[in-house]
């Protein structure tokens, strides 16, 4: 179980070589045996799981369920609503808050057949690039439990690294899938921005936010993307896309297929295994057929402050609703409404939470709204442009998923401003709305896993995953850290 | 004689539009229902929910732009408008700032001395908050998020008004627009027409403003007016006296009838307005704003000058009678079955008009058939009934809306017409009164009002008095 995948897994259920619940009890099993090590959960749902698995058998055998992963059991995230289990986003204010409703993205999987077991850690509102701000401790890394899984999607992405899920969900601002995912060894994807309905993802910062799917390979996350995609009349930003029959790109093949790598991202401060593994793809790529070329991306130093400002912005108003008004914490020793707003707030709140919604609150008000948040977004726009004028040359740009390896625990917070640096390769792709994908290629020198992304033009997931398959069958069988076998 | 003074006030108005359904979601914007019985995940703020422009919102505010010559903004966006406070569940309100839907529009306001232009700043929409309800037995405040998403239309005007008759005037004018279009019904009491007072004064010549104030919490004409009339003389008192005005928003107490200071300058909250990531921004193409010119109704002003043209009423008449687009509505059906628009008129002028003040009622109150008001005014036309009669059956079509036909036969109401039966009624009036006859032969001719009373009396009103008349002379000159 713990080194299948979510699609063979999804063969055996379909075809009865276990049941739906058993494959639920394996990954209870497997959860029990790795979270005292790993605590990628925040709340396992074992009797919702149970429950579930009977009806999706009871599906699959009426021919309701047909689809590739039924009763496949998933891992979601904890900034996704679903109905009648609570949901916290790793924040002490939204302790014991249990929506009525469930997001369309946790549904449209769940339409799919797959069984949510349980809740995911995070980073507080996806806040942080570790997972060490969540309000409920700490994730460990499967590959070294001194060191962090990232961030924000750390406890998916653990989740699978660990052998616990075959598949996970998870949520992309500014790299939240893609750097945890090279953290963990594991593969996932933050398609185009609208590609999958916000409607019930708690927003971090709404013009960044997009769900994707975290799983062993690429073939996992491209039916994952199938069931997940499609618009939502829920949500004004998701779009109407007809070319959502992503498995058809799973071919191997990368001749005459033009990938860029820009020049700016290989310089100080990016780990030398790295971008020795960068270039080793490269020779591989130029063997399959492919041409590979550096270029320069214009604007790179700009991503980090605009990316910082935008996010920032949206989420000091995003998390006003927070208040210990209407559900969540709320402070217990107040007089009158402002102190009770205050104390639960400050109580609520942790201090990554804190700092943005300061910043952003800052760069929104009047007399520093042109100067920052404006501003940031017309480089936005030109960030825009720059990837739009690379598409025109590449089919798909190659960057590292974050400048080092997974750190050890402890070792980012004391400096948020480094933290903030890591997100450098990633934040970009939200700030184009682009598609990316972050995939397993080595492990370094201190055995922990090498992650390179690929990126493509907007609605070009069809390229991507049929060059990051291609490249996955090259690297070879990619296994989950040894400790994890069982 | 001290120095002339003159005001100076610019509206901010909130008018809350009928929509089925509220802006961002689909919950019912029903009024007074059962508290926090129409709300879902996104007008209650949820952790998740997302807002959904509904269409008919865009619809409303566009008609509105129009009927105010506007000018349409055809790619418009909504901003967020951030405040902490429990009546606004997300902490903050979609509005819009940057790019509202409408802008530099005017529409003419009656005066004494004739019509006045009073410019429209700029027109947007956004969403209204719940209600707070203070709970003072229990201590503690209560929420009611069922009004929280209800779709508004905000109207700055420019500071052109001069006087609390102008202001009335202006907002009579808006709420007569907005119920000819039927987007809302514009009831101050009930909140769905909301005005805050911008007012500042200066002297008489000058050019420059003076420094304004801002009132809120009117709830009523007469509240604006008193607090209109109020601020003018406590900013003049305070600049007679050599003191400053302060720019700050004051708070309307309406049983004290008494304006204080909310909060100043200083304390203006920073809203950290930005555009709203949750909502792309509204196209508003060519045809659609075509459709919407095409379709728009008639309006008070062209309504009341075809009145003048078709009907040959008196300009007066025509205006009275258009001052509701529901009795308008009701004169023109009756005018179309009886073609005797003058006559009609003088009904709704006066017996609908009187009624409806008698009972307090609002015109979409009204219940009685056009027709049956048509069939009561041919009947007294042709001499069928009395015009006493006729009020008194009116009275049924207004409460009843009975058949007038139907109801005169039954109450045998009708006008006697037959001249034998009347000549006998008269001669038995004649018989009764000689002193009269004698009186009138005599050559006083004013007796002669005095026994054609005494037959309708015999008559029981319903004889027709022309009728009554003429047999009278008659029979007086045969004697």
């Amino acid at each position: 179980m713990t080194q299948t995948t979510a699609l063979k897994l999804g063969v055996q259920i379909r075809t009865g070589k276990i049941s739906a619940a058993e494959a639920v009890r394996l990954s209870l099993d497997q959860i029990q045996r790795q979270e005292p090590q790993i605590h990628a959960f925040l709340n396992v749902t074992e009797e919702y799981a149970l429950k579930r698995a009977a009806e999706v058998e009871e599906g699959i055998a009426h021919g309701r369920y047909t689809g590739p992963l039924a009763g496949v059991p998933l891992a979601v995230k904890d900034n996704f609503c679903v109905e009648g289990i609570e949901t916290t986003c790793a924040s002490k204010i939204l302790k014991g808050f249990v929506p009525s409703y469930t997001a369309q993205a946790v549904k449209n999987l769940e339409d799919a057949g797959m069984i949510v077991i349980g809740k995911t850690n995070m980073d507080e509102f996806a806040m942080g690039s570790t997972s060490e701000t969540s309000a409920f401790g700490v994730t460990h890394n499967p590959w070294d439990t001194s060191r962090v899984p990232g961030g924000s999607s750390g406890g998916s992405c653990a989740a699978v690294a660990a052998g616990e899920v075959t598949a996970a969900l998870g949520s992309d601002t500014g790299g939240s899938i893609r750097q945890p995912s090279a953290f963990c060894g594991v593969t996932g994807i933050k398609p185009t921005y609208g590609t999958i309905s916000r409607y019930g993802l708690v927003a971090y910062a709404s013009s960044l936010d997009q769900a994707g799917p975290i799983g062993r390979d690429v073939s996992d996350c491209a039916a994952m993307l199938e069931a997940l995609s499609g618009q939502d009349p829920k949500d004004s930003t998701s779009l109407n896309r007809k070319d959502l029959d992503f498995r058809r790109y799973l071919r191997e093949d990368v001749r005459g297929m033009r990938f860029g790598i820009p020049k700016e991202y290989l310089t100080e401060g990016l780990d030398q295994e790295i971008c020795d593994t960068l270039k080793e793809m490269e020779t591989e790529l130029r063997k399959a057929g492919a041409t590979v070329e550096y270029f320069s991306l214009d604007l790179v130093e700009y991503v980090i402050p605009a990316y910082y400002v935008i996010a920032c912005a949206e989420a000091s108003s995003n998390l006003e609703r927070f208040d210990g008004v209407k559900y969540g914490y709320r402070a217990s020793d107040y007089e009158g409404l402002h102190q009770m707003y205050k104390r639960t707030r400050t109580e609520g709140f942790g201090e990554e939470v804190k700092r943005r919604i300061m910043l952003g609150s800052f760069v929104l008000s009047s007399g520093y709204y042109d100067a920052y948040y404006l501003k940031a977004l017309k480089v936005r726009r030109l960030i825009q442009e720059a990837f739009l004028r690379a598409f025109q040359n590449y089919d798909i740009i190659l960057a590292p998923a974050a400048p080092q390896t997974a750190p050890k625990i402890g070792e980012s917070l004391q400096d948020p401003m480094k933290m903030y640096l890591s997100d450098i390769y990633t934040a970009a792709v939200n700030l184009a709305g682009i598609p990316g994908i972050s995939l397993p290629c080595r492990v370094d020198s201190r055995g922990l896993p090498v992650g390179i992304q690929m990126l493509a033009g907007h609605f070009q997931e069809g390229k991507l995953l049929q060059a990051a398959y291609t490249y996955e069958k090259i690297r070879g069988e990619w296994k989950l850290p040894q400790g994890q076998e069982v | 004689m001290g120095r002339q003074y003159e005001t100076v006030i610019g509206l901010e108005v909130h008018v809350e539009l009928s929509t089925k359904t509220k802006i961002f979601c689909g919950c019912s914007t029903e009024f007074a229902a059962k508290p926090n019985t129409h709300t879902c995940p996104v007008c209650t703020g949820m952790p998740g929910s997302l807002p959904v422009l509904n269409k008919k919102v865009v619809e409303y505010a566009l008609k509105a732009g129009l009927a105010m010559n506007c000018q349409v903004n055809q790619v418009c966006k909504f901003d967020r408008k951030n405040y902490f406070y429990p009546d606004n569940p997300q902490n903050y309100q979609i509005s819009q700032l940057y790019l509202p839907i409408c802008h530099d529009g005017w529409i003419e306001i009656p005066t004494e001395t004739g019509g006045k232009k009073i410019r429209i700043h700029e027109m947007h929409m956004e969403e209204d908050a719940g209600k707070l309800i203070h709970d003072e037995w229990e201590d503690c405040s209560l929420v009611d998020y069922n009004r929280s998403g209800v779709p508004l239309i905000e109207i700055v005007s420019e500071p052109d008004m001069r006087s609390s008759q102008e202001v009335i005037a202006y907002l009579e004018k808006l709420r007569m627009i907005c119920q000819y279009l039927g987007i809302s019904d514009c009831k101050l009491q009930e909140g769905s027409m909301r005005a805050d007072v911008n007012l500042s004064v200066r002297e008489v010549g000058s050019q420059r403003f003076g420094t304004r104030t801002e009132m809120k919490n009117l709830n009523s004409f007469k509240a604006i007016s008193h607090a209109i009339d109020g601020e003018r003389m406590r900013q003049i008192e305070l600049l007679e006296e050599g003191k400053e005005v302060q720019q700050e928003t004051r708070r309307w107490d309406d049983n004290k009838e008494f304006s204080r200071a909310m909060r100043s300058k200083e304390d203006a909250k920073d809203y950290r307005y930005f555009p709203d990531p949750d909502l792309p921004a509204v196209t508003i193409g060519d045809e659609w704003l075509e459709r919407l010119r095409e379709e728009q109704p008639e309006l008070q002003e062209k309504k009341a000058a075809r009145y003048e043209k078709e009907y040959g009423l008196s300009a007066y008449d025509a205006q009275v009678l258009t001052q509701s687009r529901i009795l308008a509505e009701i004169f023109e059906q009756t005018v179309q079955s009886c073609h005797l628009p003058k006559k009609a008129a003088n009904w709704m002028m006066g017996e609908v008009l009187r009624r409806m003040k008698e009972q307090n009622l609002e015109p979409e109150q009204v219940r009685f058939s056009p027709g049956h008001l048509a069939e009561l005014i041919l009947m007294a036309e042709k001499g069928e009934i009395s015009n006493s009669n006729a009020k008194k059956v009116f009275r049924e079509i207004f409460e009843k809306d009975v058949d007038p036909k139907e109801y005169v036969q039954e109450h045998k109401m009708g006008a006697v017409t037959d001249e034998s039966s009347l000549t006998k009624l008269i001669l038995e009036v004649l018989a009764e009164n000689p002193k009269s006859v004698r009186e009138y032969q005599e050559g006083k001719e004013k007796v002669l009002g005095f026994l054609v009373g005494q037959t309708m009396k015999k008559s029981r009103g319903q004889a027709d008095p022309g009728l009554v008349n003429r047999i009278l002379r008659e029979q007086l000159a045969r004697k």
